[in-house]
């Protein structure tokens, strides 16, 4: 289809934007306005965020003052690295396994694997909190961490899964060919042709532990306290500009962390 | 060199199975068991094997909560795809050197907190919030609407922090569509919506489901939705949830309240393997 619309005098400038790119302008401006107006709001001097009262890093030195806040971070660092590092080993073995050899119950682990991603947190939350309490482990890092590779775990798999899916095996077959063992082929051919995805599948899971609030409320007890955790409690006790702050720098760690993971993953298409 | 494909497959294959049969298969039948009991007061559950949690699930109380949290979570499923169909249509046919970037700008919403998005909303709408500064500018209004802790600002939160989870599965599906269909429409003597109705839609049907899927069963679990912008009055699901297990301590009645959602889950993916089978028949 022509793209019609032009600039005509008398019709204002709107009728020279198409329709379609409106709309998706608009949409965008749904999706991220609201971050935009927060990330602005934890600069301003204002204490009540009314009105524009000159840029401040104040909320940000009182987080960086808040023992609370502090061991809130150094909990949930702790617990996105360590849950990051187990998905992506379980995860990665787990994709290589699925590539390369046909077993039985293969689509029931596939098919496992698609229900564990698309089910919601809460249904996960509530299923582990019950094995949790029913094994008798002391709710805490060790949990959250169980907890969190769970929900990272699909996501690494299936992303490694479909990166080892548009190589040819011909590839493997011709390492097998030369002499090289199964182990030897899957770590000098396999792995490195992943490793983007494993890469990506890493930051992403990071990203996702970093986030998660919902899991987290369920399967961590009251000595073991996580960032997202921190933010809604302090939300429900009322406005402090520290949270905006918060927010900001938990929004600017994902943001990265998902571009590259999105780099990595798309970096050889051009 | 030995070959120890075998031992190779075991620890992959079985690292894999063992993780999701111990903390995907078992805890959820551990929930349907605990559905069956009932609450004890000397651990969390006992007693005889009972239908009573699901028959209190229809007592007028709690089928209120569903009721009302069904009517919330429908209608932000609604509006996202009524707001995601045509912005992942134009996503799809957006010049192919442009549209990793756009398509970017949908998938970081995807992968940040959703309680830190929640939060930034709460900040729009609060009574000295920005829309109420802009709209009092403007001269729209006298004084502060209230927006926060109504059932609107329940919705509005949840379509901003969903509508990338219904875009995405939708993009995946239009991006397959074969133009060439569409055109053999139009030879044909298809109008436009005719085209969309016989031709785009039942194409895409498996990305309509898998996003309402992934927009509706969030919808209702999460809870800190219902907490900063609905208020206590306006609950959602998850925060029934929430309080059978983590205050009221009535875990039995919990895990038949999240069997609902489990059993809701299992439809959708039913109906989405149903849709995907109907327009591929060879992998389904």
């Amino acid at each position: 289809m022509k793209n019609t619309a032009r600039f005509e005098p008398g019709k204002g400038i709107a009728a020279a934007i198409p329709p379609g790119r409106l709309y998706g302008v608009l949409i965008y401006a749904f999706l991220y306005l609201p971050m935009a107006v927060l990330i602005l709001g934890s600069f301003n001097a204002s204490k009540y965020g009314i009105g524009w009262q000159g840029f401040t890093l104040d909320w940000y030195e009182s987080l960086a003052n808040d023992a609370e806040i502090l061991t809130a971070a150094r909990n949930s660092l702790a617990v996105a690295a360590l849950s990051a590092s187990l998905a992506t080993v379980v995860g990665t073995l787990g994709a290589v396994g699925l590539h390369r050899y046909r077993f039985r119950g293969r689509k029931f682990l596939m098919g496992l694997l698609f229900v564990t991603l698309m089910s919601p947190d809460i249904v996960m939350a509530v299923s582990l909190l019950v094995l949790f309490i029913g094994l008798h482990l002391e709710l805490g890092l060790f949990t959250l961490w169980l907890a969190h590779t769970g929900f990272c775990l699909p996501f690494v798999t299936l992303t490694v899964h479909a990166r080892l899916q548009g190589f040819d095996n011909a590839l493997v077959e011709a390492a097998r060919d030369l002499g090289a063992g199964e182990w030897t082929a899957i770590r000098r051919v396999v792995l490195p042709l992943a490793l983007p995805a494993i890469a990506a599948g890493w930051l992403m899971s990071f990203t996702l532990s970093l986030d998660d609030a919902v899991v987290s409320f369920f399967v961590t007890g009251p000595d073991f306290e996580v960032l997202p955790l921190r933010i809604y409690s302090m939300v429900r006790l009322g406005v402090k500009p520290e949270v905006n702050a918060l927010a900001s720098l938990l929004f600017a760690v994902s943001l990265s962390f998902v571009v590259l993971a999105q780099w990595l993953l798309h970096k050889d298409r051009h | 060199m030995s070959q120890r494909p075998e031992i190779l497959k075991t620890v992959t294959v079985g690292l894999l199975a063992g993780w999701l049969l111990s903390f995907v298969l078992a805890p959820t039948l551990l929930v349907v068991g605990l559905s069956l009991l009932s609450r004890s007061p000397a651990g969390f559950a006992g007693g005889p094997v009972t239908l009573d949690n699901y028959r209190r699930l229809a007592d007028p109380i709690y089928l209120h909560v569903f009721a009302e949290s069904f009517a919330t979570a429908f209608i932000a499923t609604l509006l996202c795809l009524l707001l995601g169909y045509p912005f992942a249509y134009g996503l799809a046919r957006a010049r192919p050197g442009l549209r990793p970037l756009l398509l970017t700008l949908v998938i970081v919403p995807f992968w940040t907190s959703s309680l830190v998005r929640i939060y930034a909303i709460r900040g729009l709408l609060a009574a000295k919030g920005a829309l109420n500064n802009l709209l009092l500018a403007a001269g729209l209004i006298d004084q502060p609407v209230r927006l926060l802790y109504t059932q609107t600002a329940e919705i509005v939160g949840l379509v901003h922090v969903l509508l990338p989870f219904m875009i995405l599965p939708l993009y995946a599906s239009l991006e397959k569509l074969d133009p060439r269909l569409l055109e053999a429409a139009r030879d044909l003597g298809a109008g436009p919506f005719r085209r969309f109705r016989h031709v785009v839609l039942p194409l895409t049907l498996p990305g309509v489901v898998a996003g309402c899927l992934l927009v509706f069963l969030p919808a209702l679990g999460l809870f800190y939705v219902g907490d900063v912008l609905g208020g206590s009055r306006h609950l959602l699901v998850g925060n029934l949830l929430k309080d059978q297990f983590l205050e009221a301590q009535d875990w039995p009645f919990g895990a038949a309240a999240s069997l609902v959602l489990i059993g809701l889950l299992l439809a959708f993916l039913a109906l989405y393997a149903y849709a995907a089978k109907r327009i591929a028949p060879d992998d389904g």
